[in-house]
This record gives C-alpha cells, structure tokens and sequence, in this order.
C-alpha cells in the first residue's frame, strides 16, 4: 500500500485524529489533564488496538478467541526482555532508544503471530467452541511457563523495563494499527472473513479457503496484540504473569461484544468507554469504601462487566454499533451504502 | 514407598478423578442437548463448596456432629437451583439465537457468580479453610494411606454417578434427555416440552456439581471464589477426551484425566498443571470426537 494512498484515502481520520492527538498534548502542556489521566488515555489506547484486534478474530471472521492477552504476554515479555537487555548494557542514547523500541514492537508482533500461527493451524479447522476452549487453555499455559521461567522473572513479573511508551508513540501507533486492520476489513480478507462468519459451508462451496483464511485473521490478531502488549508493557515498566490472565482477555472481550462484534467503531468506543468507566468505578468504590459500613471490594468492578455483558447479549445482542460503522472510518472510496458489514 | 508409580498415586487419582467425573458429567449433558458450553458450571462447584462450608460452620457453632448426607443434599439443591435460575434467566432467551450469544453469556453468569461471591463480604475473596467434618481416621494398606474422607468421597461420588445412570437409561425423561440430544424437532412432536427436559439437564448438572463442590472441599480443606474455574476447566477438558454429550465417556476421560494429572504432578509442577491442556491438544488434533464419541458430518 503506497502511503499517500493511506493519507489521501482517509483524509477526515487523519485530521481528526491529528487534532484530538494535538488538543490532548496542549491540554497536557497547559496542566489542565494531569499525568494521571494521560496515563488513562494510554492504557485506553492500547485496548482500542487489542479490542480492534480480537474484533477482527471474534467479529469479522466469526471465530471464538477468549485468550487474547496470552498472545500479548508473549508480545510483552519478547519485546520487554530485549529492551531491558539492551538497556543495561547502556547503549542506547536519546535517539537510537526509539530504533530499539521499534524494532522490539516488530519483534513483539511476530513473536506472538507465531505462536497465534502455531495455535490457530490446528484449532481453526474444529468447530468454535473448541477454539474457545483452546484459546482458555493456551492463556493459562502462558502463565504457567511464565511462572516457571526465572529468567523472565517468574511469578514476580519482570521488572525494570525502560519507560519507552509515551502518549506520542502509543497514539501513532493505535492510529496505524487501527487504519491496517480497517484496511484489511474492507479488502478481499475481509470479505472473505465475514463469508466465514455467515456460512462456512457455503462460503467453502463459492471457493473460500475456509481454514486459511481464519488462520490469517487468528495470526493478524495475534500480531496486533504482540504490539499492544509490548506498548503496555513499556508504558506500566513491568510485565506480570497475572496481568495477562483470564480476567485481562475478558476485559477485552467484554468490549468486542459490548461494542459491537464485526464494527471496529464499537471497538474503539467500547475499549474507550470500558476504560474510564472502570476508573471511575475504581474512584468510586473507593469513595463508597469511606461511607460504608462494610468494606466495597473492587470485585464490584467485575461484577459491573459481568451484568453489563449478559445484559448486552439478552437485550441488544450487537452491541452498541450494531455491526455498523462511524463515517470516517469507512474509505472514502467505499462510498456510502458499501458500510462493509451488515451483520 | 519407592519412585513415582506407586498405589498412594493410584488412590490420589481415584479421588481427583472422581471429583472431576460429578462436574464433567454437568458439561457433557448440557451440552449434549443444548450444545452450549457452560463456562459457569464451575461455579455451581463452586457455590455446592461454599454452602457445604457454611451449612458445617452453622452445625459445628450448635455444637452438633456435622451430618454428611444432609450437607450433600443442600449443596445439591444449591447447585440445582443456582443452574435451574441460570438457564431460566440467561441461557433460556438466547435459546435461537446464534450460539456464540449464548456462549459469552455463560462466561457472564461465570464472573457474575465468581465475582459476586467475592465481594459478598461474608464470603470475601480470601481463601478460607474447610472444617473437619467427621474425625479423620487413617487406614495403612500395603504402605499407602487411605482417609475414611477419601473413602466417602469416593463412595458418594460412585453412587451419584450409577443414580444417574439409572435415571439416563432406565426413566422416561431419561429417554426424552437422550431423545434431545438426537432430535429435537421428532422430541417435540411426540408432545414431549422441550423446556421442561433442559431445565432437568441444568439441575442434575448443577446437583452434581454442587456435590462435587462438597467433595473438594473435605478432601482439599480450602475453597475460595475462584476455586471452580481450572477445575472447570480440566473437566469440560475431561469431557471432551471422552466424547462431548457422551455421560460414560466423560465419566472415563475424568479418570484419565485425574490420573494423569496426578502422576504429572508427582514428576514435576509444571508438567501436573500443563498435562490437562497438552492432552485436550492431542484430542482436538488427532481424535476430535473424542474416545467414545461418534464421528459426524457437518449437515448443511
């Protein structure tokens, strides 16, 4: 893809996103959003990329991942014990520190499109629940290896990796991700995946090749979450066995489906949304904690995802986008009534 | 007692085998008729250990010997109802809908279970120990150790399985149970309710998970909110080794399953926690319908 076709192709996204990527840096500089909520803002970055990433494996092509952050662990601890690496030995300066970090974001995606590759070329060919099951399994024999491998740090997390991610690199990156994978949603894949999601037999029969096809979006979407690994990991400074749990994969499965499976708007406004709403429920059960007569653990928070999640899937079973799409992220040259996915 | 194949592992494995046997029968028979995979059902494990613990608690402080059967029988009918609300309230409406709705909806009602049990604050997130509930008699065979609690759960765990059996082979909504998970349309027009033959499946699934829940707990004196999700897991693993929607085959594959881990525990941590998954990869790969299921073709 030349890249002038990406800027003259999505020319209102661009401007767009420039202007809320600049609005928010002056609104850094000026002090009215504190470091606190920047932070905020970073993390609701990096889930936009892994929940536009596990929409491209549960709503586009229809398959059932519910491990999604096992294939960032292994993004975040490659591109994490490369970087801590390199680091100590004190090479690195001002400038070839970005090169670092580039490269290991790169590494960091491949590394976990293997292993997606690895898990998906057997898995893809069963039915989904199977996949679903594997997907579980997968998460927890990440954790377990983690566990159990002392050079990574073991069930301590590893720790002391380089504050690489700031707000600049981790918007540009989610902007790039983001415009890729819409990229691949309105291409030939695309369409062949959502020809999967319909009817695999009778996508089969017009000559779709069925398993290759669910194998890609599987290692595309492992990819993507190798790289948002690897930016949360550089961001928070540690890589813990915990934080790429079960719960973690839910967390971004409950914003697939709350947004909207098939609509990378719903994605996004769900990885946004879910984000801030569990800090103001962090904030808010904390302040329920000072009133209270008993101690407000923050399993409420989970208790919220979980009655929103069955809520969504009793009474609005798409999701809040409905399987439509925001203007401009459609490509201007799709025109209006070519939306992509009419679910 | 020399090296790792010796009859202390074999009784060990009996026992985990015969837990995860209650709560993989509960998966492989709604899944069966329903095909859904029940994430919660874990949970129903779950709820039967933490009613057990406190139905013990409330004997124990009345100073009373605390009754086995009649602490299996409320764990049972906790499990029952917690899986009878569950279908009536999540699962049921999503009956025609596509199968993925229902599915994200069982890992809902799972962290809803999971997490509400948590932040209860008589139960609370922390792991609490299992009262005695009889006096602990050991007896020594041939260099091994055997507890009268292993005994019981054991014994318990074999005559809820052959009750059920009995009640899948030998009664008339044992025959409609199995008519459903071959047709459903035939079901209905021979006047059988459906609905009626679902709710059934979630309460024996959900009774016998709560029994199991009961059995974990006396054997594995520490229970806590999460306790039901790897064992769950491992189960449905377990059920799915054995042929999904095949009661007998989930009843073999659990005791491979207990076997193995144990045995994989003994050589080494990781390869005891990692066994169960490498094992349902073998099946996906090479045996998908599993040891005693049968091999369809897609009908299109």
């Amino acid at each position: 893809m030349k890249i002038t076709k990406l800027f003259t192709n999505n020319r209102k996204l661009v401007l767009f996103s420039v202007i809320f990527y600049v609005v928010v840096d002056v609104l850094h500089l000026t002090g009215v959003l504190n470091d606190y909520w920047i932070q905020i803002t970073n993390v609701a970055l990096i889930n936009i990329i892994l929940a536009v990433s596990l929409n491209l494996i549960n709503g586009f092509a229809g398959q059932f991942s519910i491990g999604h952050m096992g294939f960032a662990a292994v993004g975040a601890y490659t591109a994490g014990t490369l970087t801590t690496i390199i680091w100590k030995l004190g090479v690195a300066n001002s400038i070839t520190k970005y090169l670092l970090f580039a490269v290991a974001l790169i590494l960091a995606g491949v590394a976990a499109a293997i292993v997606g590759y690895l898990i998906g070329l057997p898995t893809l060919r069963l039915r989904g629940d199977y996949l679903a099951i594997v997907t579980l399994a997968f998460g927890e024999i990440i954790r377990v290896i983690i566990n159990a491998t002392g050079y990574v740090g073991g069930p301590r997390g590893l720790l002391g990796i380089p504050k690489l991610s700031n707000f600049t690199i981790i918007f540009f990156v989610t902007l790039l991700s983001v415009i890729i994978m819409r990229n691949i949603v309105f291409s030939t894949i695309g369409r062949a995946l959502k020809s999967i999601r319909e009817d695999e037999v009778a996508s089969e029969l017009v000559g779709v090749d069925i398993t290759r096809y669910k194998v890609l979006a599987f290692t595309i979407g492992s990819f993507f979450a190798g790289i948002a690994g690897a930016l949360l990991c550089h961001l928070l400074q540690i890589a813990h066995p915990t934080q790429f749990g079960f719960i973690g994969s839910i967390n971004v499965l409950v914003m697939v489906y709350i947004g909207g499976a098939g609509s990378i708007s719903g994605s996004i406004v769900a990885a946004v949304g879910l984000t801030f709403l569990s800090e103001f429920l962090r904030l808010g059960i904390d302040n329920l904690n000072k009133i209270a007569p008993f101690p407000v653990g923050p399993e409420w928070r989970m208790v919220v995802y979980a009655v929103l999640l069955v809520a969504v899937m009793l009474y609005r079973t798409a999701g809040i986008m409905g399987g439509r799409e925001f203007g401009i992220l459609v490509p201007e040259e799709e025109g209006k009534n070519a939306t992509g996915s009419q679910a | 007692m020399s090296g790792i194949f010796n009859f202390q592992q074999v009784i060990n494995s009996i026992q985990l085998g015969s837990i995860y046997a209650l709560i993989a029968i509960g998966y492989t028979l709604v899944y069966g008729i329903v095909k859904l995979v029940n994430f919660a059902h874990g949970d129903f494990y779950m709820l039967g250990a933490y009613v057990a613990y406190f139905t013990a608690m409330f004997e124990i402080s009345r100073k009373d010997q605390p009754n086995v059967i009649i602490i299996l029988l409320i764990s049972m009918s906790t499990g029952a109802l917690v899986a009878f609300l569950s279908n009536r309230i999540a699962y049921r409406p999503l009956r025609y809908k596509p199968r993925l709705s229902a599915l994200i909806t069982a890992i809902g009602v799972s962290l809803f279970l999971e997490y509400t049990s948590s932040a209860m604050p008589f139960i609370g997130p922390s792991f609490r120990p299992f009262p005695d509930v009889i006096q602990t008699k050991q007896f020594h065979i041939g260099g091994a150790v055997l507890t009268n609690y292993q005994i019981i759960n054991v014994a318990i765990a074999v005559t809820l399985m052959v009750v059920l059996t009995y009640i899948i082979k030998y009664t008339r909504v044992g025959m409609a149970m199995r008519a459903s998970s071959q047709d459903k349309d035939a079901l209905k027009l021979m006047g059988v309710n459906l609905e009626k033959i679902i709710d059934f499946t979630f309460i024996i699934g959900g009774s016998l998970a709560g029994a199991a829940g009961l059995l974990a707990g006396i054997t594995y004196p520490r229970i806590n909110p999460y306790m039901g999700i790897i064992p769950g897991l491992k189960a449905f693993i377990a059920a799915v080794l054995g042929g999904i929607g095949n009661v007998t085959g989930a009843m073999l594959g659990a005791f491979i399953i207990g076997f193995a881990e144990t045995f994989g525990y003994a050589i080494n941590s990781v390869i005891g926690e990692g066994i169960a998954y490498a094992i349902l990869i073998i099946v996906l790969i090479f045996l998908p319908q599993g040891l005693l299921g049968k091999k369809t073709g897609e009908k299109v």
